[in-house]
């Protein structure tokens, strides 16, 4: 909420059932906490930081050049669609692609060409700029289609993790927060904080959301009642300590789910690990196995709400075609973007593919992106959030042409 | 607005303490920084031929339980494989502890700041479980030593150091005409990583003129660089990529592969003016502020091209130019600026700060995590952000909070009264709401928490 003031909607919304208030009376809560958000599709977006290398997550085993290129490629690669198949490292993603629920797209990048620089490409992808724009977009694409939404509210979109995220920054209020964290504050000191960050609006604005993203595990602590000082001390040294596993992909997955089951409605992380330069038979199965976690947490936890889910996983660039001289890859260009969930057309690999020959590659070196990455994740949006293309077009993604739909939600 | 000591010592230093007197002049500042290195001298943290040698144990006792002919035997290396290890860890945590050490007791704040600076521009860190414990030591002996010197002699040494070597894959890259591929037969090959980054990150800046054939031809004049862990660093010749490279425009090398050649071309790069530019951003950003100033800039980036990179010309107009003594919210502090600056005004002795891994986890590395400064540990090897709001985000914040509310009381026991501590902490220019909280908390730990948890003392 815009105008979260330290009692919080959710203490309010408590206390209110306690009483046994007719919550449509009370002018506190807006409809909109009501009806939850303005639509009722779920959208989680995953960034593989790192550069994922699409050619070995989704490997084109019928294209003839790929076994000289890959030689190193090994293990028993599930059979996609007679062309690719999938890394054995995500074969626990076969049922959801048997039963449409998991897609791919190959050979697609962002608009950012031949520097290979992660942090550009990172930049790039969560901003959702064109090249000519990249440095002068500070807000995150997610932010921007919230700003595009009416209706949201704090919690409609998360950032879930420790990690920062371009993608959500911006105008739009989002929460941020990692599954282990409570601010628990006595009365007294909270308004003594309330006091001394009164004047700066960024320590003020993060305290305030921090209490009410915290409201439920305190409620939870303490029964509603206030908090003592004794309590609040305990917590806190509590606090001070990183929790085991806090930051796996199980935990966020299952705190992105937890909160999508509710009023949220976009949930955004990362997974990292993805820079394979040098021994890439052990280092991308384990990053890939992550994101196949995190995915089948999404789909256990979610319930009933899978069926309304879309989740795009994608990277900033793709890598070299060749193995480098040390069994990894380096940077490269093209690369592919996972899709899974229940609202997904699934049980396809789309994009056009541009062939591995030598003279197919983009510079002699990379797989030739046929399109634009963002081009998928606005006809997602476009379906799952009745975005018009014009407003994706103009101001979520500027400049992207969205080109043909390829129909990715049921 | 010129120097003021007070805002010096916050803003350039370690922050402010009832005991030590921070220095009153940029010409004091600068004076201490050329001098002697007191606080490496109090609290060592050895290089990292140390840590070398306990990487070799470690290996050697690994090699002891593959070889070892009886399960009991086996069982007993294991055992000595994992003491060693724990040992390294220990010692690692114990250089931790020295750092913090160093922030609350130095005289001389500029130099810890600028090792943390200068450490996080050459970010290297332990991606792999060799050089995992050997991020302090290379702090130590690569950059510290050349934080009052010349801008290429840092990065010379940087250059030639076994952590940042592994870090960023050099030591996997051979060229691919050399006698070493010749040889092996095998897919031998370039890896551009290191390439990119120090044209990128470490000297011109990812918007400098390079382009991809730069890099590639940087990688291949990088080829020779070398570390093991039998000899640390070496030049290796045989592994060089043969003929000579052209990066922007020059021409290296041609003769026999020298180490010479790359510091030639390192030389070079450092006096282009993109490298100028891309320093003098960064100094500023880290020091002043967000947005820094054009004209502080400019200055800087002059300063640096007049004297081919003297980094005490350049620190000297940082401390003299008006931009950087504005009034007004400076930048927040960064986790570890914060909890060292706190300890500073709590007026610790060193047993306060406690040497096991557990506690030191406990109060410092652990909170350190959570609000968002994984010690030694950053993402990527563009190292820690700088903007404010990465720093403040609501679970961030509720991690500062927790520690300012939980730490001092863990540490000290015996806390002071926050009615002094706020005249402490703020060298008398608290503001007056913090003054009211101060007196008001309920305990005394409440109170020492809200003005350390204040913007006041979060910015600098």
């Amino acid at each position: 909420m815009a105008s979260a003031s330290p009692l919080s909607r959710r203490a309010l919304m408590t206390r209110s059932l306690a009483l046994g208030c007719s919550l449509a009376a009370s002018p506190l809560i807006t409809p909109v906490t009501m009806a939850s958000a303005p639509w009722d599709g779920r959208l989680v977006v995953i960034i593989l930081r790192g550069a994922m290398d699409g050619l070995d997550a989704v490997r084109p085993v019928g294209d003839p050049a790929f076994a000289a290129l890959r030689p190193d490629v090994t293990g028993d690669a599930p059979d996609l669609d007679g062309f690719f198949a999938l890394n054995p490292a995500l074969t626990g993603l076969m049922p959801l692609w048997r039963a449409g629920e998991m897609g791919f797209v190959h050979a697609v990048s962002t608009p950012y060409r031949d520097k290979r620089s992660h942090f550009d490409g990172q930049d790039i992808l969560e901003a959702g700029s064109g090249t000519d724009i990249a440095g002068r977009l500070r807000d995150g694409w997610l932010n921007r289609l919230l700003q595009e939404m009416p209706g949201i509210e704090s919690d409609t979109a998360y950032a879930v993790g420790r990690g920062d995220m371009l993608l959500l920054k911006g105008a739009a209020e989002v929460a941020n927060w990692a599954p282990d964290s409570a601010l628990a504050l006595s009365p007294q000191a909270q308004r003594l904080l309330d006091l001394v960050m009164h004047d700066d609006p960024l320590f003020r604005d993060a305290m305030t959301e921090a209490i009410e993203l915290s409201q439920g595990r305190i409620d939870a602590l303490t029964g509603g009642e206030d908090l003592d000082n004794a309590t609040m001390m305990n917590t806190m040294q509590d606090m001070m300590r990183p929790k085991r596993g806090a930051d796996s992909a199980e935990t966020i997955a299952a705190f992105a789910a937890e909160r999508l089951r509710g009023d949220s409605r976009i949930a955004a992380f990362s997974l990292l690990g993805f820079d394979t330069h040098a021994r890439q038979t052990v280092q991308l199965p384990r990053a890939l196995d992550r994101l196949q976690t995190a995915i089948m947490t999404l789909r256990r936890d979610l319930g009933e709400v899978w069926q309304k889910t879309a989740i795009v996983a994608m990277t900033e660039f793709g890598r070299t075609a060749r193995v480098n001289g040390t069994s990894g890859t380096d940077h490269g260009t093209g690369g592919a973007m996972i899709l899974a969930g229940g609202a997904l057309r699934g049980g396809r690999v789309l994009g056009a593919w541009p062939g591995l020959t030598e003279a197919d590659l983009y510079q002699r070196r990379d797989l030739m992106p046929t399109r634009d990455v963002r081009a998928y994740a606005g006809w997602i949006m476009r379906d799952l959030f009745q975005l018009s293309p014009d407003v994706i077009e103009r101001t979520v993604f500027p400049g992207v042409d969205l080109g043909a739909d390829p129909r990715l939600i049921l | 607005m010129r120097f003021d000591p007070q805002r010096a010592a916050i803003r350039f230093g370690c922050g402010l303490s009832p005991k030590i007197a921070p220095p009153s002049s940029v010409a004091a500042t600068l004076a201490l920084l050329q001098g002697a290195d007191n606080a490496a001298a109090d609290f060592p943290i050895p290089g990292f031929e140390q840590t070398r040698t306990a990487l070799l144990e470690i290996r050697q006792a690994r090699r002891g339980i593959r070889k070892a002919p009886t399960d009991a035997e086996r069982d007993a290396a294991r055992k000595y494989q994992r003491q060693l290890r724990r040992k390294l860890r220990a010692d690692a945590v114990g250089w931790f502890r020295q750092g913090l050490l160093r922030r609350a007791f130095t005289e001389d704040g500029f130099r810890e700041r600028l090792t943390f600076f200068w450490a996080d521009h050459f970010t290297a860190k332990g991606d792999s479980a060799r050089s995992r414990d050997g991020v302090m030591p290379y702090v130590e002996e690569a950059i510290r030593p050349h934080v009052a010197g010349r801008f290429a002699d840092m990065l010379k040494s940087v250059v030639t150091h076994p952590v940042m070597l592994d870090y960023l894959d050099q030591i996997r890259s051979v060229g691919p005409n050399s006698d070493f591929a010749q040889k092996r037969q095998r897919n031998e090959g370039v890896n551009e990583n290191f390439a990119r980054e120090l044209l990128e990150l470490h000297i011109m800046g990812a918007d400098g003129p390079h382009t991809q054939a730069d890099i590639r031809q940087m990688a291949k004049l990088l080829t020779g660089l070398h570390f093991d862990l039998k000899r640390g660093f070496t030049f290796r010749g045989e592994r060089a990529e043969p003929g000579a490279e052209t990066v922007l425009g020059q021409s290296y090398g041609g003769g026999p592969p020298r180490l010479a050649d790359i510091f030639d071309a390192l030389e070079h790069l450092v006096r282009h003016p993109a490298t100028a530019r891309h320093i003098a951003r960064k100094l500023a950003v880290h020091f002043v502020s967000d947005t820094p100033d054009t004209d502080l800039l400019a200055d800087l980036a002059a300063a640096f091209t007049q004297t081919e990179g003297d980094l005490i010309a350049v620190y000297e107009v940082l401390l003299s130019h008006p931009a950087a003594w504005r009034d007004g919210p400076g930048n927040v502090k960064q986790p570890i600026d914060f909890i060292g600056s706190s300890l500073r005004a709590l007026d610790l002795v060193p047993r306060h700060v406690p040497t096991g891994v557990r506690a030191l986890r406990r109060v410092a590395l652990g909170p350190l995590t959570l609000m968002g400064q994984d010690w030694t540990n950053p993402v990527g090897p563009d190292g820690w952000p700088e903007a404010d709001a990465d720093w403040i985000t609501p679970q961030r914040m509720a991690a500062r909070i927790h520690w300012a509310m939980s730490a001092p009381f863990l540490l000290r026991r015996v806390l002071p009264d926050p009615r002094d501590f706020v005249q402490v902490a703020l060298g008398g220019a608290g503001r007056d709401d913090l003054i009211f909280a101060a007196r008001a908390a309920e305990t005394r730990a409440e109170g020492i928490g809200i003005i350390l948890a204040s913007p006041q003392f979060q910015r600098t």
